[in-house]
């Protein structure tokens, strides 16, 4: 028994592979608990960023600097009437937040975080990615006609009609980057996530530099499409707040209504991690060909300790910077408590062993916390497309050039 | 009208109902959504029927009434002194204009002149609460068409106004800050300082605003050619202010029939040529430096003197009857008053600037789409404590 547990430790790949269900479902849980933990941290910080955007100071209330009103939220969401309306198709409109849920999770078996850190290899991995998430769009429309009201059904509609129309585009510039992939010796590509990032490996280059402009007008495309595909501002069209209330979710609340934010929140993790690996080079930390040497891998698997500590610093300045009142005592003591459980991740990142196994998981979580970031940063800048608009750039303006860079990408990769 | 309300909402779509939609192979249904009273982006409770085709706007109505206080009909028992407060609740964005067109109209019926100090003062009050009312809009219109920051950039330099607004007369929304002859309150100390400060804080301010919307792509192409509206239609339906100079009419009441000490100053009236929703952000945009402008000029040449001009304990106006409209930051905003020679006013009418250009709003969003209904309600600038009084 303890031979199975262990046989996957000395094994060189993800615990699918392997075939040892333990360990795989201890990644599910380690996945899916983290996908959660970082969907209420991304709760947080878009309140916090997008206040601070805006000259307000966002959750200040609840814990220190509001670090728990997104459990505060989860509670109250959790014991909040669970309200179906009359008139609404009882069972499609339960089934239509799981549905969403699921959609946006399920992708998550295939995310590489490290060359053997996910859940499984599946060797048409991006294809099961792009796939599955866009059974979400199955859950808007069921949502959206199960709650039987106009506004919940014109959302619907907006929302059908955008995802697939994004799709195409995104599916386009995803080809590019997996034509990119076969240019070895061999001249066969794959469609394995993992595989996608080895390939940027082995051909030293991230794939958002290739054929330059090419790949990077790949990633462009992808990275508007995405946007239009989680439904994030400036796409938000399905859930315009001004014009439809709040689209297919209107008539959701509490429960519910949370799982249809979790699904999107997760769904916007999962397509950032996948623009993460097929351009941004995955798990490979940056320079791995320019700085290379024992010295610069010392100094990059430094990196995640120091970024705790820093975190930990922060931490502590706030501290100090709380007023020194009775009142704000639990306030106090709880922030240092943060800090000093920042400041001991930092520390325990620095033991040789755990830096070394870190690293690749360190690096590909930064990278999507940077797209995580993008998409606060656009919801804070940018008005709302119209619907017509919308349709217009999706289909004649990114689908003809992301057909030009997937032609372009091919005679490149014929001739070179 | 009162027993319509409770009945089913479709009683209202009298005329939506009439004309029959093109019938297409598919002989599809159109969709009839009741667009407020409770609504993100109806500026109040507006509710607004739309008769849809898909995204398709096929029609509208609006219905309206349900911040209906009888302002009118409280002025017939009031005096005229009483009833002066209740013009802030009208437009409560803009209440020293309103304070400023009942006062005026009050007393060209009584044939009283305000002192120039007072007249001065007046200015520089009304062209402030058009600063304020300008970002108001700003904000909510940004606002309605997604862009949420301005809406707190704006709140954050109204609040410098209406900290003056505070210091000058106590009240910072409905200031009641004239009254008839002149001004109850004296200038505070500092009070020019402060103004001054604020016509030097504010031009970075709007820069910044127009930064963030004005070459914005998204926001050009989701206001460039929605809910045009061309000068004749506008003159038809009787819309003034802004959207009227967007459409390319030089009509600005301050200029046309100046009134309060506007003929002593100088500024431009920016007028747009295509009618659209940018052009009149940027009319908008313009008017806010403009008003700069006008207040620059007014505290620097502030005379010194008597600030109530001689007017009776009790107002008892001749009988007869007068109108005077002034440029609210909406439009023209008139008073109708007729005196039967008491202490109240026989009968008290209110052009009010919001409820004119509302009944514009089916002619700019007939044909467009769900989107631009949002967007020509924020453009329109409506206030629906005066469209309902």
């Amino acid at each position: 028994m303890l031979d199975y547990i262990t046989s996957y430790l000395s094994s060189n790949t993800t615990p699918g592979q392997a075939g040892n269900v333990f360990w795989a479902l201890v990644y599910i849980m380690v996945v899916f608990g983290g996908v959660s933990v970082a969907v209420m941290a991304m709760n947080w910080l878009e309140r916090k960023a997008l206040a601070h955007f805006q000259i307000r100071l966002g959750p200040m209330r609840v814990g220190p600097h509001g670090l728990l009103q997104p459990i505060a939220d989860a509670i109250k969401l959790l014991t909040k009437e669970d309200i179906v309306p009359s008139e609404a198709d009882k069972f499609v409109f339960w089934l239509a937040p799981l549905i969403i849920l699921c959609a946006s999770f399920t992708v998550y078996i295939v995310v590489p975080f490290g060359p053997t850190h996910a859940i499984t290899d599946l060797n048409i991995g991006i294809l099961f990615m792009l796939g599955v998430s866009s059974l979400s769009v199955l859950g808007v429309v069921m949502a959206g006609w199960a709650s039987n009201s106009h506004y919940p059904l014109i959302g619907a509609l907006r929302s059908s009609a955008q995802m697939i129309s994004y799709e195409v585009a995104m599916g386009l510039a995803v080809v590019s980057a997996i034509l990119m992939t076969s240019l070895n010796a061999t001249g066969t590509g794959t469609l394995s996530m993992i595989g996608i990032v080895q390939a940027q490996q082995s051909q030293q280059m991230w794939f958002l530099f290739k054929f330059f402009p090419l790949g990077f007008i790949a990633f462009g495309i992808f990275a508007i499409a995405m946007v239009a595909e989680t439904n994030r501002a400036p796409f938000d069209l399905p859930e315009a707040e001004s014009e439809l209330t709040a689209g297919f979710h209107t008539e959701y609340s509490g429960l519910r209504w949370s799982l249809f934010m979790l699904g999107e929140y997760a769904a916007m993790i999962a397509v950032s991690s996948i623009a993460v690996t097929l351009w941004v080079g995955g798990w490979m930390r940056p320079f791995p060909n320019w700085l290379t040497g024992e010295t610069w891998d010392l100094v990059f698997s430094l990196i995640p300790g120091f970024l705790f500590l820093g975190l930990a610093f922060i931490a502590f300045i706030g501290v100090a910077r709380m007023p020194k009142h009775p009142y704000f005592r639990v306030q106090t003591i709880g922030l240092a408590g943060f800090g000093a459980v920042l400041g001991l991740i930092g520390l325990v990142l620095f033991a040789p062993p755990v830096r070394d196994r870190i690293q690749d998981i360190f690096w590909f979580c930064a990278k999507v916390a940077v797209f995580m970031y993008l998409y606060i940063w656009y919801r804070a800048t940018f008005p709302r497309y119209r619907f017509d608009q919308l349709m217009r750039v999706g289909w004649k303006v990114l689908l003809p050039v992301s057909i030009g860079v997937l032609i372009l990408t091919a005679i490149m990769g014929v001739l070179f | 009208m009162g027993d319509q309300i409770t009945k089913d909402p479709a009683s209202f779509i009298s005329h939506l109902e009439l004309d029959q939609p093109d019938k297409t192979f598919l002989d599809s249904n159109e969709l009839i959504i009741n667009m407020g009273p409770q609504h993100p982006a109806t500026h109040g409770v507006l509710r607004v029927i739309l008769k849809l085709d898909g995204e398709k706007v096929l029609g509208t109505e609006c219905v309206i009434g349900y911040l209906h206080r009888g302002v009118e009909k409280i002025a017939e028992h009031r005096t005229y002194t009483m009833f002066n407060p209740y013009v802030d609740r009208m437009d409560y964005v803009a209440a020293v204009s309103n304070g400023l067109g009942y006062c005026e109209a009050v007393e060209k019926l009584m044939n009283v002149q305000a002192p120039p100090r007072a007249n001065y003062i007046r200015v520089i009050l009304t062209e402030l609460n058009r600063l304020a009312s300008h970002q108001l809009w700003l904000g909510t219109h940004a606002l309605d068409i997604g862009a949420m920051t301005p809406l707190f950039y704006t709140f954050r330099d109204r609040e410098e106004i209406l900290k003056i607004f505070e210091k000058y007369c106590g009240a910072r929304l409905t200031t009641h800050a004239f009254r008839i002859g002149g001004c109850l309150y004296e200038t505070y100390d500092g009070f020019e300082q402060d103004v001054k400060k604020f016509i030097d804080f504010l031009p970075p301010k709007i820069d910044e605003y127009e930064e963030l919307l004005t070459t914005n792509r998204i926001w050009v192409e989701r206001t460039k050619g929605v809910g045009k509206i061309t000068a004749a239609d506008c003159v038809a339906l009787g819309v003034t202010g802004p959207v009227l100079r967007a459409s390319g009419v030089k009509w600005d009441l301050r200029k046309a029939q100046p009134y309060a000490a506007y003929s002593e100053f100088d500024f431009d009236i920016p007028i747009g040529q295509s009618g659209d929703t940018y052009d009149r952000y940027l009319v908008r945009m313009e008017e806010m430096r403009q008003s700069l402008r006008i207040i620059r000029q007014a505290v620097e040449r502030i005379p010194e003197g008597p600030i109530m001009a001689k007017v009776p304990k009790v107002i008892k106006p001749a009988v007869g009857e007068i109108y005077h409209s002034i440029e609210a930051p909406k439009g023209e905003l008139g008073y109708f008053i007729v005196s039967d020679g008491s202490t109240q006013p026989y009968r008290i009418r209110v052009r009010p600037p919001s409820f004119v250009n509302l009944q514009a709003l089916d002619l700019m969003v007939r044909g467009q789409l769900v989107a631009d209904v949002i967007a020509v309600i924020g453009t329109l600038d409506i206030v629906l404590g005066e469209v309902d009084r």
